[in-house]
């Protein structure tokens, strides 16, 4: 072979470290890592501190291993979606295959690590996850039909569960309310994002509810979650989770919220276009504060309690 | 001079294997530092026997 041909071969690109910590979907796994540690110190039994910093660690790499898994099955629609473009497989820094291979190997990694650092409950609840998350949602639902979100919305709930389990070894009720609040999140969170990402789902062909059924009907299931999600907070008030701080956030929360979605469901596509979207991004901004802030209230609660206990 | 010129591969390859070293690294410590909490919190200890048995 000349030095010529040598030179015109092109070199295939390879990913950088960073290309494939991007398939882990850093966002999420904040989000994960956040509300499972919320779930852990909520719970009545306390954990190891090196014990609890590993476990919430491998349900991270879970939580990763299923973002991977599900941009290696969505690579082909995620090429389409504006939201999405960028995403390392569609913009060619990484191949499908590449990210198959590291969510199904961080994915037995995780299970498996959590199963010794934890217990096996927890291990078998994070591998429900990332199945619920992969088969469930993404193969099945998501391109099916148009509740997608609002069932598929239980992958993201688990972790404040797998929190709780980690520490106590067995669910409780307080652990399943915790997986409701963000269950019943979900739909308006993602609802009102695809109120204001115009043709990015009716280009990539995905069946959300505002391609399906039309925006007027979203407006009005965003405001019948989220009239449920606040009976639902109303309702968690009344349990060991409902602390001082947590019934001071959430009653203001959830009236903003209210009124968020009630603005939503008052407005037309004429209004909504000639303000480009505003009042549906704001409710888009304040759901993630809103989720945020209610997992914060019960951390600061449970953080709080045993100086209130030796107060009193 | 020197025919071999780095390329941007080398570079970028070389701080894969950089990384990809480090996060191995971090996980013998994490084992390692597991192994240690589960060992003295009692997780792992022999059920004790009575005498005469």
């Amino acid at each position: 072979m000349s030095d010529v041909s040598y030179h015109s071969t092109t070199i295939e690109p390879e990913a950088e470290l960073g290309d494939y910590f991007a398939l882990l979907k850093p966002r999420v796994m904040s989000l994960v890592v956040f509300t499972a540690f919320v779930g852990m110190l909520a719970a009545p039994q306390s954990v190891n501190p090196v014990i609890a910093f590993a476990s919430i660690l491998f349900v991270a790499v879970g939580a990763g291993a299923s973002g991977a898994l599900n941009m290696w099955w969505d690579a082909d629609i995620d090429g389409v979606m504006r939201r999405t473009a960028k995403r390392p497989i569609p913009s060619g820094r990484v191949t499908a295959g590449e990210a198959k291979v590291l969510g199904f190997a961080l994915s037995g990694l995780s299970v498996m690590m959590l199963a010794l650092s934890a217990n096996m409950l927890a291990a078998v609840l994070l591998a429900f996850t990332i199945f619920f998350y992969l088969v469930i949602y993404s193969m099945w639902l998501k391109r099916a039909t148009p509740q997608n979100i609002v069932i598929g919305g239980a992958a993201g709930a688990f972790p404040p569960v797998i929190g709780w389990v980690i520490a106590t070894g067995a669910f409780s009720i307080e652990a399943w309310l915790m997986f409701a609040l963000i269950f019943m999140w979900t739909p308006p969170h993602f609802w009102a994002l695809a109120l204001f990402m115009r043709s990015d789902y009716d280009d990539a062909q995905v069946p959300m509810l505002t391609v399906t059924h039309g925006r007027k009907a979203t407006r009005a299931h965003i405001l019948v979650y989220t009239v449920l999600l606040v009976g639902l907070v109303a309702g968690a008030g009344f349990t060991s989770l409902g602390g001082p701080v947590f019934l001071a956030a959430a009653a203001v929360l959830n009236v903003l919220f209210l009124k968020g979605a009630f603005d939503i469901w008052r407005r037309d596509e004429a209004q909504a276009e000639a303000d480009d979207y505003t009042v549906e991004k704001s409710f888009f901004k304040l759901s993630l504060w809103y989720l945020f802030l209610h997992f914060g209230a019960i951390l600061a609660d449970a953080v709080l309690m045993p100086f209130v206990v030796m107060l009193t | 001079m020197s025919l071999r010129v780095e390329h941007d591969l080398h570079k970028r390859r070389r701080g894969r294997n950089t990384g990809v070293g480090l996060i191995l690294g971090a996980f013998v410590v994490l084992i390692l530092a597991l192994t240690v909490a589960k060992v003295t919190s009692g997780d792992f200890e022999l059920p004790s026997i009575e005498e005469g048995q």
